[in-house]
C-alpha cells in the first residue's frame, strides 16, 4: 500500500493555479457530487444481485453478502425480456433509418434553396417542439383506433419516425450551412447533377452528423414510454422494455430484483453508447441550436 | 408469457418490412406526382427542394398538423368513452335538444363548453386548474432554479485544470446517459417507506421516516428531488461548454486590475455565458413543465396533488376517457406554452439570426 500517499500527492497536485487546500476542497465537492449522482445507480445493482428471498432488505450494502445472478437468469428464462428488447430494436432501428432519410433531404433543402415558405416552414419546425407530447396523445390514439393501428409495430414506427424529423432537420440544416458551397458548385460544373452532388459531397461529408442525428432517433424512440403505452396498450406480445419494465417494478413485493437485474441489462449497452458518443452529441447539439 | 420464437421474429420482421415498403413505395408515388406537377405544369425553379421536402412533408402534416386541427375539432364535441365514434355530437348541436330556459349562455355552455369547463370543472376528480396550473409554474421553477445552480457549480468546479476531470465528468453526466424510464422507476423504489435507501438512510441518522408515497407535500418534494438530479447533468454540459470558450486572457486582465473572483464571475462569466445559458434555460423550461415522466411515475398511488398540467391532461384522456375534454385542456395548455415562447423571442430577439 505505499503507493497510495504518493497517488493521492499526484491526483490532488493541480498543474498550476490554486492552493491545495482549495483544491481538496473542490475535489471533495466533485467526490460528494460523484456519490450523489452514482449511488441510485449502484443501488440498482446491488438490487439486482440479491436471492429471492432477500429482495427487501434494509440493509445498504452494495454487494450483498450472498450476491447471486438468480435475478438476471430469471429474467431471461422466465419473464418477456427478450421478446421486449427484440420488439424496441426492430421498431427503433427501422424508425432511425427512415428518419434519417427523411430529414437528411429535408434539412438539405433547408439549407440550399430560398423556396417560397422557408422561414415559415423553420419556425413551424421550431414550434412542433413545444407541443406537450400528451397533447398529441388524444387525436393520435383516437386516429389509430380508426385505422386499426393500435396493437401493431406499425403505428408506432412511423409515429416515431417522424416525431424525430423537426430536431432532426435543425441539426443537419446547421451541419449542412457549414460545408462550403463551392464543392457542389464545382461538381455541378463538372456535369454532375444536383441530386449526385448531394448524394455523392454533402453526405458523406456529414458523416458525424448523420450519425448524430440516427443515434438521437434511436435513443428518443428506445427511451419512449407514453407513445408506446398508449399505441401497443394491452397487446403484450409486442410491448417494447419501457412498458415490460413499468409491468416488473409495479409488482414491488414481488419483482424488484427482477426489474433491477432488466434494467442493468438494458441500461449498460445505451451508457456506454452515451458516454461513447456525448461529445459528438454536444457538438450536434450546440451547432444545431447556437450556429443554426 | 411469451416467449422469442422464430414465429414471433418472422412476424415482427414482416409488419416492419412491410411498414418500410409502404413508405417506400408511398415516397416514389409522391415524387413522381410533384416531379409532374412542377417540372411539367407550373415549371417551378423549385422541383428539386420540394421533391427533397415531399415526403417529410407529408408525414408532419399526416402526423402533426392534422392531428392538431382534429384535435382542435375534437375539443368541440363531447366525445368520451360513451359518446365514441358516431355518438360523440358538437356540443352546440348538443345543446339544441336541451330546453332553452336551462342554458344561461350559449356561448360558454354549448358554443365552447369544453373550454369552459376546463376552468369552471375540476380537470381532475377535485383539483382544478389554476391550483394544478400554478403548482406546475412552481415546479417548472424549482427544477429550472436548481439545475442551473449545481449546473454551473459543477462547471466551474470541472472547467478548472486538475487530475481526474474526465473521470469525474463521465460520473456525473451518468444521470443523463441512463434511460429515464429506469431512472424514474428505480427511484420510484428507493422512496418505499420500509426499503428504500431515503429512508433507510434517515432511519440510520435517527430520524424518522418518511411517507414519500402518501404524504403530499413530500410526494413533491421527491419528484422535485428526483427530476434535479436528472436534470443537473445537461445543464453541466453545455455550461461547461460555455465556460470552456471563454478566453482565459479575460481573467488576467482582470487579475492585473485587481478584480475578486466574485467580481470576475458577474462581470466575466456571467455575462459571456448568456449566449450559451439563456437557450439552456428556455429549453429546460419547456422539457421541464412538459415533463411526463417524473411526475408520473413517482406519484404511485396517483395523488391529485402531485399531478401537473401535463399529467392531468393524460388522466382526463386516458384514465377518465374525457376525449373533448382533454382536447380543450391540451390547447389551454400549448396556448401557455406559445405565449411563453413568443414573449422570450420577443425579448431576446433570439429568432432572428437562426432563419437568416
Amino acid at each position: 500500500m505505499n503507493a497510495t500517499p504518493n497517488f493521492f500527492k499526484w491526483f490532488f497536485s493541480a498543474k498550476r493555479g490554486d492552493s491545495p487546500f482549495k483544491r481538496l476542497l473542490i475535489h471533495l465537492t466533485l467526490i460528494a457530487a460523484s456519490i450523489v449522482a452514482v449511488y441510485p445507480v449502484l443501488r440498482v445493482v446491488s438490487v439486482s444481485l440479491r436471492p429471492g428471498d432477500r429482495l427487501l432488505s434494509t440493509s445498504l450494502a452494495l454487494i450483498p453478502a450472498d450476491a447471486t445472478f438468480q435475478n438476471y437468469i430469471t429474467v431471461l428464462v422466465e419473464k418477456d425480456f427478450l421478446l421486449w428488447i427484440w420488439n424496441s430494436l426492430a421498431i427503433t432501428i427501422s424508425t432511425a433509418i427512415i428518419g434519417v432519410i427523411l430529414s437528411s433531404t429535408s434539412a438539405y433543402a433547408f439549407s440550399r434553396w430560398k423556396f417560397p415558405g422557408r422561414t415559415a416552414g423553420l419556425i413551424f419546425l421550431l414550434a412542433t417542439q413545444m407541443i406537450p407530447g400528451a397533447m398529441l396523445m388524444v387525436p393520435l390514439f383516437i386516429l389509430a383506433v380508426k385505422l386499426h393501428l393500435v396493437g401493431t409495430y406499425r403505428g408506432l414506427v412511423i409515429a416515431y419516425s417522424v416525431g424525430a424529423i423537426p430536431f432532426s432537420v435543425w441539426i443537419l440544416k446547421g451541419y449542412y450551412d457549414t460545408i462550403p458551397r463551392d464543392l457542389e458548385e464545382a461538381a455541378l460544373i463538372d456535369g454532375a447533377t444536383r441530386l449526385s452532388a448531394f448524394y455523392r459531397i454533402i453526405l458523406p461529408l456529414s458523416t458525424p452528423a448523420l450519425a448524430i442525428v440516427f443515434l438521437f432517433n434511436f435513443m428518443q424512440a428506445w427511451n419512449d414510454f407514453l407513445l408506446a403505452r398508449v399505441l401497443l396498450a394491452n397487446a403484450t406480445e409486442i410491448w417494447t422494455w419501457p412498458l415490460g419494465l413499468q409491468q416488473l417494478q409495479g409488482q414491488f413485493q414481488t419483482a424488484w430484483g427482477q426489474f433491477a437485474a432488466a434494467s442493468i441489462m438494458v441500461m449498460v449497452p445505451v451508457v456506454a453508447l452515451f458516454l461513447y458518443s456525448s461529445k459528438y452529441l454536444i457538438s450536434g447539439l450546440t451547432l444545431g441550436g447556437v450556429k443554426g | 408469457m411469451h416467449s422469442l420464437t422464430f414465429d414471433v421474429i418472422r412476424r415482427s420482421l414482416e409488419e416492419v418490412g412491410s411498414t418500410v415498403a409502404l413508405i417506400f413505395v408511398g415516397t416514389v408515388l409522391l415524387e413522381a406526382l410533384l416531379y409532374f406537377v412542377l417540372r411539367r405544369i407550373f415549371k417551378s425553379k423549385f422541383t428539386i427542394p420540394f421533391m427533397l421536402l415531399g415526403p417529410a412533408i407529408v408525414g408532419l402534416i399526416a402526423l402533426i398538423v392534422y392531428p392538431l386541427l382534429w384535435e382542435f375539432n375534437l375539443s368541440l364535441t363531447n366525445m368520451s368513452l360513451r359518446h365514441f365514434g358516431d355518438k360523440a355530437q358538437y356540443t352546440w348541436v348538443v345543446c339544441q335538444t336541451l330546453d332553452p330556459a336551462k342554458i344561461d349562455s350559449y356561448l360558454t355552455d354549448c358554443l365552447i363548453k369544453n373550454y369552459a369547463n376546463v376552468f369552471r370543472l375540476p380537470v381532475l376528480k377535485q383539483a382544478y386548474f389554476f391550483p394544478v396550473f400554478f403548482k406546475t409554474i412552481l415546479w417548472t421553477f424549482i427544477n429550472v432554479f436548481f439545475h442551473v445552480l449545481g449546473g454551473l457549480g459543477l462547471a466551474i468546479l470541472l472547467n478548472r485544470p486538475m487530475r481526474g476531470r474526465g473521470l469525474y465528468r463521465a460520473i456525473l453526466i451518468l444521470p443523463w446517459a441512463i434511460p429515464q424510464v429506469i431512472a424514474v422507476l428505480a427511484w420510484r423504489g428507493e422512496f418505499h417507506f420500509e426499503y428504500g435507501f431515503m429512508n433507510i438512510i434517515l432511519r440510520d441518522l435517527g430520524m424518522q421516516p418518511i411517507k414519500w408515497m402518501t404524504d403530499p407535500t413530500w410526494n413533491f418534494v421527491a419528484m422535485v428531488l428526483v427530476n434535479v438530479w436528472l436534470g443537473i447533468p445537461f445543464m453541466m454540459v453545455i455550461l461547461l461548454g460555455g465556460l470552456q470558450s471563454i478566453s482565459g486572457e479575460f481573467y488576467e486582465a482582470a487579475e492585473i486590475d485587481g478584480a475578486s473572483n466574485f467580481q470576475q464571475f458577474t462581470n466575466i462569466t456571467l455575462p459571456l455565458l448568456r449566449p450559451v445559458m439563456t437557450p439552456a434555460i428556455v429549453l429546460g423550461t419547456i422539457w421541464t413543465f412538459n415533463n411526463f415522466n417524473v411526475p408520473f411515475f413517482i406519484n404511485q398511488n396517483e395523488l391529485e396533488s402531485s399531478d401537473i398540467l401535463v399529467t392531468a391532461l393524460f388522466r382526463a384522456a386516458f384514465q377518465y376517457n374525457r376525449y373533448g375534454f382533454a382536447a380543450a385542456f391540451a390547447f389551454v395548455i400549448f396556448v401557455i406554452l406559445l405565449i411563453y415562447s413568443i414573449f422570450y423571442i420577443k425579448i431576446t430577439g433570439g429568432l432572428k439570426e437562426v432563419y437568416e
